[in-house]
């Protein structure tokens, strides 16, 4: 293994240990200071016929695509062949599943961007840390696809060998750059766009993902609230000192 | 049982004249911003006509409110927590800004930029959305006074069940208007509808609020509620809604529509219900039920029974007395005048109406009849069953009877107090008629006709010692404990009850409470000038020990 150079280092090391610093610290200081801008900043109200396919097409997309990172780069090689998933039937499955996410992702983002340039109120509620998030968006996305049908499909690169290792070892701490370094430049390019959208991530209205209401399953229909503080349940860690 | 309290408000529709004003001070003090241009917390429509936004009551259409499951559970209309969560990408039952309007503004400065030319230059609308100029098409009350009613009434969800019986030629049509606000709901869709939680019901009051910091922008609440009183703020991503102006409230000051209400149409007050039947009651199977499901989920605030749950309930003295001299509770219980608007979606709205008499007094009167008369106005409410079943397909889900009995009071009321304002013996067989004495007749006219400030408005402050002094809040200084030297500071929170009480109804005398501090040997004694005469307020004579009143 060659020592790796200062670019490389720069590339695969710093920047993205500083955007997950930025991440995690930006949606710190997000929620606790910009909670009322924490929104989705929906745009169906002035358009809606285009939303209703676009929208739900990219958002179920992207979920079944964070579901194939999960696997891919989550699930070490030698455990699913453990269990006697060959290499067959498990590119199989990504290619299949996975171009079929990957379609419906690709198709609900152009119909969404092509929406969003095309309506004039949409364009016009439209901000400029909007345009770059889209624009990032879209080369992450068409980066992603490009590698896994040219560099892992028909290229040959198995990236659970290469970008999924070093995507372990990056949580812990100890990142083989190497690994980076020797993947193919699709990869390359849609690794990096990913980081930098990471970065760019808590200033967005890509926030909106931790805002999933997933609590809505488990609570009463009707909320009450008290104006008074008193009548709401202590919280914790100002409970009274009982003399 | 669980009492809580409700600020509740009716409106006599009868007095309502459609001047707007209500829809523009509550604009101007609410959502004279941008994002909310189109947003009308309070609206004033005609009806017959299509409302704000455009057939909000379709709700085949909309999917609003609540509905019966096959089992008979309570269940939202447009579908179950599963179904909501899994169509949050793209709502599929929100109103388009057409369906309301795109607001716009004109371009003035064109008017005093212009070069010199031969014609007169003109200010042109431009879109407050993309900033072009564009074509007015539609625009809120552009059906105002049946204008285009004619071309349009098809479009009016309430006329569909009458709608071949109904004549909108001009000589024949009825009509009246209809002033709405959030109506703060004992089972309100939009706070089930809403993923994020963010909308609530104030234990206190019952007034239902957005919580700005909550809200995710999943517009779920705005398709939840019928009346399609949740608005979306389009520049900041969130709902907004009718906050009864709360702020307001919490100073004994009734709402600014029903303060600046031109024709004093409005009563506000309070009223006690039993929370843990609220679902049982907004679950009863035949919809011409419910009117009379939520009447009962009132409870009599004169009630010893009521009057104890409600104080270990953590309601305030001054809250149940407040209660008990409710308008709003007269007028539902004692005198049965107030309907709900749209009982059969279930949400138990807290805004009530008074029907109008004045479609049938004008037919009466266009017939050259006198329409001051018990028996021709009883004649015509028999005989005019179409303004009667639209009314009742607003108010009481379609039953007449309801109505009907209403206009026969209001009728009998109109006939009996024409004989004592006209100096002839008045007829106690028409109050009797209705189910009335003639003294409970002049009490309810008086309420109805005269009735001042403080009657129509019977609103406690809300209480907020207790927070107030709370650690977290820390708004208190720790000089202002018993008998500190802080004290003399301190306005008499206890002393600004509800409007109305002897001495302290004068808004002169509050101030002047608060401006004298700097004159604490005076404390204690009355300021004459703001002594109403009534009472004996203390102060007014020493107390026999010889110091000056507590």
């Amino acid at each position: 293994m060659n020592s790796p150079t200062v670019l490389e280092t720069f590339l695969w090391v710093i920047i993205p240990y500083m955007a997950l610093a930025v991440f995690v610290l930006g949606h710190v200081w997000r929620f606790r200071r910009d909670r009322f801008g924490w929104t989705t900043r929906s745009s169906q109200i002035y358009e809606s016929k285009l939303l209703r396919i676009g929208s739900p097409l990219f958002h179920y997309g992207i979920i079944f695509v964070f579901l194939g990172h999960v696997i891919g780069l989550g699930i070490p090689k030698t455990w699913t062949s453990a269990v006697g998933i060959t290499d067959h039937m498990y590119h199989f499955m990504a290619i299949t599943v996975g171009l079929g996410a990957a379609a419906a992702t690709v198709g609900g983002l152009v119909l969404l961007i092509y929406r969003r340039r095309t309506n004039n109120r949409v364009f016009g509620a439209t901000t400029r840390l909007d345009k770059l998030m889209y624009l990032m968006l879209a080369v992450v996305i068409f980066a992603g696809v490009y590698s896994t049908i040219f560099d892992s499909a028909l290229g040959g690169y198995d990236y659970r060998e290469g970008v999924s290792v070093w995507f372990r070892q990056f949580w812990m701490f100890q990142p083989d750059v190497s690994l980076m370094a020797q993947a193919p430049l699709g990869f390359k390019v849609h690794v990096m766009s990913a980081i930098l959208i990471f970065a760019l991530w808590p200033f967005t209205r890509l926030v909106h993902v931790f805002a999933a209401p997933l609590g809505y399953l488990t609570r009463p229909y009707i909320i009450y609230r008290s104006k008074d503080w008193q009548r709401q349940p202590q919280r914790r860690g100002w409970e009274t000192i009982d003399y | 049982m669980r009492i809580m309290a409700q600020m509740a408000m009716v409106m006599n529709l009868d007095k309502c004249i459609g001047c707007h004003t209500c829809s523009v001070t509550c604009k101007q003090a609410w959502t004279n911003r941008k994002g909310t241009e189109y947003v009308w917390f309070n609206n004033v429509e005609t009806r017959p006509g299509q409302g704000y936004p455009r057939g909000y009551e379709d709700q085949d259409k909309w999917q609003g409110g609540w509905a019966l499951s096959r089992n008979g559970r309570l269940k939202l209309k447009a579908g179950g927590k599963l179904k909501k969560l899994a169509s949050i990408f793209s709502n599929p039952k929100l109103p388009g800004i057409e369906d309301y309007y795109e607001p716009w503004s004109y371009e003035y400065d064109n008017l005093l930029s212009a070069p010199e030319q031969k014609h007169i230059p003109t200010a042109p609308p431009k879109s407050l959305l993309t900033g072009e100029r564009m074509d007015i098409k539609w625009s809120g009350n552009w059906d105002d006074d049946l204008g285009g009613t004619y071309a349009k009434a098809d479009l009016d969800p309430m006329l569909k069940s009458i709608g071949d019986k109904v004549k909108l030629e001009f000589e024949e049509t009825f009509m009246f208007y209809l002033p709405r606000i959030c109506e703060h709901c004992l089972n309100p869709s939009c706070v089930a509808s809403c993923p994020s939680g963010a909308i609530y019901k104030r234990e206190e009051d019952g007034i239902v609020l957005v919580d700005q910091d909550s809200c995710r922008g999943w517009r779920m609440c705005i398709s939840g509620c019928p009346y399609k009183k949740i608005y979306f703020n389009h520049r900041t991503g969130k709902a907004e809604k009718c906050t009864f102006c709360y702020p307001r409230i919490e100073n004994g000051e009734p709402t600014v529509c029903a303060e600046t209400c031109v024709g004093r149409l409005r009563y506000i007050g309070l009223v006690f219900y039993d929370a843990d039947r609220v679902t049982e009651a907004a679950s009863v199977p035949d919809e011409k039920d419910l009117f009379a499901a939520q009447k009962n989920l009132i409870l009599d605030p004169h009630d010893p029974d009521v009057m104890n749950a409600a104080e270990q309930a953590g309601i305030p003295h001054d809250w149940i007395m407040a209660a008990q001299r409710s308008p709003v509770y007269k007028l539902i219980k004692d005198y049965d005048l107030a309907l709900p608007l749209h009982p059969e979606y279930r949400t138990m709205p807290m805004v009530w109406y008074i029907p109008p008499l004045s479609p049938v007094v004008d037919v009466v009167k266009d017939t050259g009849y006198d329409a001051e008369n018990a028996v021709n106005l009883f004649a015509a409410i028999d005989e005019l069953r179409i303004p009667i079943e639209y009314l009742a397909n607003l108010f009481t889900a379609g039953d007449t009877d309801i109505v009907a009995d209403v206009l026969r009071r209001m009728a009998a009321m109109r006939a009996f107090m024409r004989d004592i304002n006209m100096g002839i013996e008045p007829d106690e067989r028409i109050p009797h008629s209705v189910g009335m004495d003639p003294e409970e007749m002049e009490d309810m006219y008086r309420l109805l006709a005269i009735a001042k400030y403080d009657e129509r408005y019977v609103i406690p402050a809300g209480h907020s010692e207790q927070a107030h002094s709370l650690e977290g809040i820390g708004s208190d200084c720790p000089l202002n404990a018993e008998g500190g030297p802080g004290m003399n500071e301190m306005p008499d929170i206890a002393s600004r009850g509800f409007a109305g009480t002897s001495g302290m109804s004068d808004p002169l005398a509050e101030r002047s409470a608060e401006d004298e501090g700097g004159r604490s040997h005076l404390r204690g004694r009355l300021n004459l000038l703001n002594w109403d005469g009534k009472g004996r307020p203390t102060g007014l004579f020493p107390s026999a020990d010889g110091q000056t009143g507590a």
